[in-house]
């Protein structure tokens, strides 16, 4: 990516902070509501940025060495949710299960940390 | 019939009390006024509005007004479901407010409807009570400190009586049994061309276990949870919001009850952030709808954890394909990933 400093992290958290400290300040009602939203949307991508290619790979190394095939993230994905429908996974269960865990705990971990604390 | 225009040298609220001012003089004599109207929601399935009626005696009727939408938009379509999402019309939902009072369940009273013509949609009337509806308020606030504790089993025995209304009291709604409806929500899914190794891993544990679900089928509220219900200081004061009111297994409605997402955070306390499943299940045997197993009521929360998962999908892809461009609907549609983690903690 031909970027300079402040590079696409930097600026997506200058947004955040620009929303957060100047505008919901001096808003109220919905506006108030939607720049909370706003916020917590761009610390989402934050989130992404910092930890979903990690998260990516280990999650391609897991779907290849369920299905025993290769193929990038998107085919594995749909052939696993296929196999899954049509019963082909019965045999893998236990091996299933670890991975769709980890996959959810990865999601969470990037959309809403604070779900996987006891008041979040 | 004409489809209800509003009167471009007129504001919305001008041109309601207008209609009002007409239908309170009919109900509570001529000469009635109408004071504070506020309206109180958007969404785009309909409009809720306070007003207070003031008699020509002096005294003051506190009033809610839910009607369609001026601005109707077309329900979100969804490819391979023609039928589209189990929803009913205001009038219906009015008078399943009305059956559901008469049954015992608490409901506000409705004492009339608003027909529809050019100047409105059709819509219902109830009487406004006291009390709160937002969810976190009802946890959190010193109020509902004496409410809380007994909520669980005052949920369970007003579903119960809503449930044990006869089917042949009931106005025209669409039903499914726990199979179909299994179908429609991954349908629903599938029109999205979203493979959802999760989700779909949900489903197959449902198909797989249909027995536990059991075979009553009876009214569901369809949205039951705490955010549709109204709380004072001594608990349950009403079952409002009946608009996904459909036939199908009514354990699903408990289910729905226990479903992560209305427990804001309060989550050791399964029913609605303020109960436990025995306390829900003691005043549904109480209410006279039986004893119904925890099995069952594990089959309908994992079953509700997916329906609000799938319903998170919905609202983020009424995003993406610009029928509603809204970054709030963005926002829950990433809320499926909690959905998604419930699941994994909830299935074997």
């Amino acid at each position: 990516m031909p970027t300079d400093r402040p590079n696409t992290a930097e600026l997506v958290e200058a947004v955040r902070e620009f929303l957060s400290d100047h505008v919901a300040p001096n808003v109220e009602g919905q506006l108030a509501f939607h720049t909370r939203v706003a916020v917590n949307a761009l610390a989402i991508v934050e989130r992404t940025l910092a930890q979903g290619g990690a998260m990516d790979a280990a999650e391609l190394v897991r779907l290849k060495d369920l299905l025993k095939q290769n193929g990038d993230l998107e085919e594995l994905n749909a052939e696993l949710s296929r196999a899954i429908r049509a019963g082909e996974m019965d045999d893998r269960k236990d091996a299933l299960l670890a991975h769709l865990r980890q996959t959810a705990e990865d999601k969470i971990a990037l959309a809403n940390p604070r779900y996987l604390t006891k008041r979040g | 019939m004409t489809a209800a225009i509003q009167d471009p040298k007129l504001t919305a609220p001008q041109q309601l009390t207008a209609v009002l001012r007409d239908q309170m003089a009919v109900e509570y004599g001529s000469g009635t006024k109408i004071g504070g109207l506020v309206r109180l929601s958007g969404g785009a399935s309909r409009e809720t509005w306070s007003f207070d009626a003031l008699k020509p005696d002096g005294a003051r009727q506190p009033l809610i007004l839910k009607r369609d939408p001026m601005d109707r938009q077309a329900d979100k379509q969804f490819e391979g479901v023609p039928e589209g999402r189990l929803a009913v019309d205001r009038l219906t939902e009015g008078r399943l407010i009305q059956l559901a009072g008469e049954a015992g369940a608490p409901a506000p009273t409705v004492p009339f409807f608003l027909a529809a013509d050019e100047r409105t949609t059709c819509g219902f009337f109830t009487h406004r009570l006291i009390g709160e509806t937002l969810g976190r308020r009802i946890l959190r606030e010193d109020a509902y400190a004496q409410a809380r504790p007994k909520l669980a089993f005052q949920i369970g025995h007003a579903a119960a009586c809503f449930h044990g209304i006869d089917l042949d009291l009931l106005p025209e709604m669409r039903g499914l049994r726990a199979a179909a409806e299994l179908l429609h929500y991954r349908a629903i899914m599938d029109s999205f061309h979203q493979p959802h190794a999760g989700f779909e891993y949900g489903f197959s544990w449902l198909r797989e276990r249909l027995e536990l679900a059991g075979d009553r089928y009876a009214l569901n509220h369809g949205d039951f949870r705490n955010g549709n219900i109204l709380v004072d200081g001594n608990g349950l004061a009403g079952v409002l919001d009946w608009e996904s009111a459909h036939l199908g297994n009514p354990s699903a409605d408990l289910g729905w009850m226990c479903v992560r997402a209305w427990r804001y955070g309060y989550h050791d306390k399964v029913v609605g952030g303020f109960g436990d499943v025995s306390e829900l299940l003691d005043g549904y045997a109480a209410g006279g709808g039986g004893r119904v197993r925890r099995e069952e009521i594990h089959f309908w929360q994992v079953f509700g954890t997916l329906r609000w998962g799938i319903l998170c999908m919905i609202l983020g892809f009424t995003h993406i394909d610009g029928e509603q461009r809204s970054v709030e609907y963005a926002a829950i549609g990433r809320r499926a990933a909690e959905t998604e983690y419930d699941l994994m903690l909830l299935l074997d």
